[in-house]
C-alpha cells in the first residue's frame, strides 16, 4: 500500500466521503418507506470524484452539476439540512421546495446547481470562467456531466468555446457506465479522452474508485486553469450502486452486478483500507466518524420528514426580482 | 436630441451602458467581425452594423466576438450573469434560437425560481426578427409568442428608435433575463432620441393615437405599419385609438384593457403566425376583461399560418400591409354586435 499524497487531509476526505455516502443510503431507506416525492437520483458509489475534486475548489470556485448532484452539493460545501428539507419539499430548503433533488443547489458557496436537463449547464461553467478572467480573479469553474451528457452537443460546443477563449474550466465526465438503462459502452463512440484531444484539450482518464487519483489528477487540472492555462478533460469512471432514478428495477443489469461493484469498486471501502494501511489512521478514529456521519444524516431526514411545506403564498414569488 | 436612425440609437444604449458599468460586455456572432482574420477587424460591426465602432472604443475583452456557436455562447453569456456580469448577447436572427432554445426555455428563464430565489440572471439577448427581406423561412420568422409563453423573463418589442434606446438601458439593468427584439425594418427608421442615457420602464404601453372609434393594439414593426392606416382611415372617418405595448412581459394588461372598453372594438395586429399568437393573447384578454363592453367581434390580424416565403411577390402577399389594418378596422367597425345573454 503506497502511501498518501502530501498535501490530502485524509480523515477530512474520509469524511467527506462518507456523508455522501451516508446521505443516499439514507435516502434509499427514506424512499423505500414511500415519504420522498418526486425521482430521485443518488450519488452511491461516485463519491471519490466529487470528494476528491473539491477538496481542490474554494467557496468562489463554480461548480455546475446535473441531476444527480447531492454529492456535488455536499462536497462543495452545501448544508446538510437545506439539501434534506429540499428533497423533501419542504420550507427551508435550499431552494425553498422550488427546486427538488433534480436542481438542489447553493450559490453561497458557489454550487450553482444541479441542472436536470442533460448537457445544458455545461456552458454555464464556461460563464463562471469567463467572468473569473474578466475580473482579472484566479477562480476556476467545473462542469461535471455523466456519460449521457457527454453525447449531448452543449458539451461540444462548450468545449471548443472553452479552448477558443482559453476558459479557467474543467469538464468532468463521471461515467457510471450508464445513461438511464443504455451502456456506456454502446453509446459513447470513441474514447472520451480523444474527443478532448479534438479539441486541443488535454484528456486524462481517471479511477473513479480511488479518491487519491482523482484528486491528484483533476488537481493537477485545477493548477492549470488556475495558471491561466485553459480547459481540461477528465474521464472519471465510477460505479453506480443504485439504479439510474430509486425505484428502478435495474432490469438492464447483469445478475450480480451491484454485488460485485459494491464489493471490488467502493470507493469508500479502498480509501479506508488504504489509510489505515498507511498508518494515516485508527479503525476507531474512523468508526466514529462513521457513527458521526450516520448520526448527522439521520437528524437532519428526521428534520425534513418533520418539517412543514412551503406557505401556498410561495407558489408565485421568485419568478422575477421585482413581484 | 436629434434624429437618429434605430441601428443608431441601439448602439448609443450599448455604448452609454458599457461606460456606466463595467461588467456590461457584449458577445455574439461577428458583433466586430474580422475575429482571427488577416483582413480589417471590426469588419462588420454586427451583421446589421448596430454593434460597429465598439470594439475599437471597448477592445476585445468587452466586446467578444464567438464561433457559430449559440448554444455555447449563450449558456455562456447566462453562466457570467449568474456570476455577476451584466453580458448583452446577440442571437444574429430569432430563427437562430432553434439550436440554443433550451439555454432560453429550461435554463435563464428557469433559475430564479428554480433555486427558489437565491441567484439572479441579469442577461439581455438581442436578436432580430420579421419578413420583407427575401430571406425566406430561416431568417425571417416572427417568433416572439413562443417566448411569451415562458415565465421568468421579460421581452421587448421596441417599434421604433425612442423606444429602442430607452427599453435597451433598461433590459441590461433588469436583475432578471430579457430578450430585445429588433424587427429589421426598424433600424433605418429614424426618429428624435435624446442624446444622453435614458431608461423607459417595462410594462408600460404607448398610446400613439386616441381616435376612439376602434382599439388597434399592434406589436413591434406592425405598430408602424398601423400607423400608415391611420391617415387612410380618417379619410374615412374613422378615428383609431392604436396602443403599442413595447412590452409583452411584462404587459401592459390596464392600458390595453382601458382602450378597448373606450372603443368597444379591436384590431389586433402581429407580425408572428396566428396560432398562439400576440394577437390571439390580446383577444382572449378582450375576452376575459372586457366581454360587456365589446360592440363587436375582435379581429385578428396576422400572416396566414405558412412559413415565410421566399419570392417577393409571396413574401408581400405574406406581410400584413396598411391595406390589410384598413380592411379589419372597417370590419370591426361593421360588425355584428357580439349578443349578450338576456338575463
Amino acid at each position: 500500500m503506497s502511501t498518501l499524497s502530501a498535501g490530502l487531509d485524509a480523515l477530512h476526505v474520509y469524511r467527506q466521503l462518507r456523508v455522501l455516502r451516508e446521505f443516499e443510503d439514507q435516502m434509499h431507506a427514506a424512499i423505500a418507506r414511500g415519504n420522498v416525492p418526486g425521482f430521485t437520483h443518488l450519488y452511491a458509489g461516485e463519491e471519490a470524484s466529487a470528494v476528491g475534486l473539491c477538496a481542490h475548489l474554494r467557496a468562489t470556485d463554480i461548480l455546475c452539476s446535473t441531476h444527480r448532484a447531492h454529492g456535488h452539493y455536499l462536497a462543495k460545501g452545501g448544508d446538510l439540512e437545506a439539501l434534506a428539507l429540499e428533497i423533501h419539499g419542504k420550507e427551508g430548503g435550499c431552494c425553498g421546495g422550488k427546486g427538488g433533488t433534480m436542481h438542489v443547489a447553493d450559490w453561497s458557496c458557489g454550487m450553482w446547481g444541479a441542472n436536470s436537463i442533460i448537457g445544458a449547464s455545461v456552458p454555464h461553467a464556461l460563464g463562471a470562467a469567463f467572468a473569473f478572467r474578466y475580473r482579472g480573479e484566479d477562480g476556476v469553474a467545473v462542469s461535471f456531466g455523466g456519460d449521457g451528457a457527454s453525447n449531448q452537443g452543449a458539451g461540444f460546443e462548450a468545449m471548443n468555446l472553452a479552448k477558443v477563449l482559453n476558459l479557467p474550466v474543467l469538464f468532468v465526465l463521471e461515467d457510471n457506465g450508464y445513461a438511464e438503462t443504455t451502456a456506456a459502452g454502446w453509446a459513447c463512440a470513441g474514447r472520451p479522452v480523444d474527443r478532448a484531444a479534438g479539441f486541443g484539450i488535454p484528456g486524462v482518464e481517471v479511477d473513479g474508485t480511488d479518491v487519491v487519483d482523482v484528486w491528484t489528477k483533476l488537481g493537477e487540472g485545477v493548477r492549470l486553469a488556475r495558471a491561466g492555462q485553459g480547459p481540461s478533460f477528465f474521464h472519471v469512471r465510477v460505479p453506480l450502486f443504485h439504479g439510474h432514478y430509486e425505484g428502478d428495477p435495474e432490469t438492464y443489469r447483469a445478475p450480480g452486478e451491484v454485488k460485485r461493484l459494491r464489493e471490488e469498486a467502493d470507493c469508500l471501502k479502498k480509501f479506508r483500507a488504504r489509510i489505515l494501511g498507511a498508518g494515516q489512521a485508527d479503525a476507531t478514529a474512523l468508526d466514529r466518524i462513521d457513527g458521526e456521519c450516520a448520526a448527522r444524516v439521520a437528524a437532519a431526514l428526521a428534520k425534513a420528514q418533520a418539517a412543514p411545506f412551503p406557505a401556498p403564498a410561495t407558489l408565485t414569488t421568485d419568478v422575477y426580482a421585482k413581484a | 436630441m436629434s434624429i437618429k436612425t434605430t441601428r443608431d440609437a441601439i448602439r448609443e444604449a450599448l455604448a452609454s451602458e458599457m461606460e456606466r458599468d463595467a461588467r456590461v460586455f457584449l458577445i455574439g456572432e461577428d458583433i466586430a467581425g474580422g475575429m482571427g482574420a488577416p483582413g480589417e477587424q471590426d469588419a462588420w460591426g454586427g451583421v446589421f452594423g448596430v454593434t460597429k465602432g465598439l470594439l475599437a472604443r471597448f477592445g476585445r475583452e468587452r466586446v467578444v466576438d464567438t464561433p457559430i456557436s449559440e448554444t455555447a455562447f449563450l449558456g455562456l453569456g447566462i453562466g457570467a450573469a449568474n456570476a455577476g456580469l451584466r453580458p448583452v448577447v446577440e442571437i444574429m436572427f430569432v430563427d437562430f434560437f432553434g439550436v440554443c432554445f433550451d439555454q432560453v426555455l429550461n435554463n435563464m428563464a428557469k433559475f430564479r425560481y428554480m433555486y427558489g430565489g437565491q441567484g439572479a440572471t441579469p442577461i439581455t439577448v438581442r436578436t432580430t426578427y420579421g419578413a420583407g427581406y427575401g430571406a425566406a423561412g430561416q431568417h425571417s420568422q416572427t417568433l416572439y409568442p413562443i417566448f411569451a409563453h415562458i415565465p421568468g423573463i421579460k421581452i421587448a418589442l421596441p417599434s421604433n428608435a425612442y423606444d429602442a434606446k430607452g427599453l435597451l438601458a433598461a433590459a441590461i439593468r433588469d436583475d432578471d433575463p430579457v430578450l430585445f427584439f429588433e424587427h429589421k425594418a426598424i433600424y433605418d427608421q429614424s426618429a428624435e432620441v435624446p442624446d444622453e442615457a435614458y431608461a423607459l420602464p417595462f410594462g408600460e404601453a404607448a398610446v400613439i393615437a386616441e381616435g376612439g372609434d376602434c382599439c388597434v393594439v399592434a406589436f413591434g414593426n406592425m405598430v408602424n405599419v398601423a400607423r400608415q392606416a391611420l391617415p387612410l382611415l380618417e379619410q374615412e372617418g374613422i378615428a383609431v385609438t392604436l396602443v403599442d405595448p413595447r412590452t409583452i412581459a411584462p404587459l401592459d394588461v390596464d392600458t390595453i384593457v382601458e382602450a378597448i372598453e373606450e372603443c368597444g372594438r379591436l384590431v389586433v395586429v402581429d407580425e408572428a403566425s396566428p396560432v398562439c399568437s400576440m394577437a390571439s393573447e390580446i383577444a382572449a384578454l378582450a375576452a376575459t376583461h372586457c366581454p360587456t363592453a365589446l360592440k363587436a367581434p375582435v379581429v385578428k390580424v396576422n400572416p396566414p399560418a405558412v412559413p415565410v416565403p421566399f419570392s417577393p411577390a409571396l413574401e408581400a402577399a405574406y406581410l400584413p400591409g396598411a391595406a390589410d389594418i384598413v380592411a379589419a378596422v372597417k370590419r370591426a367597425m361593421q360588425g355584428t354586435p357580439v349578443r349578450t345573454r338576456s338575463a
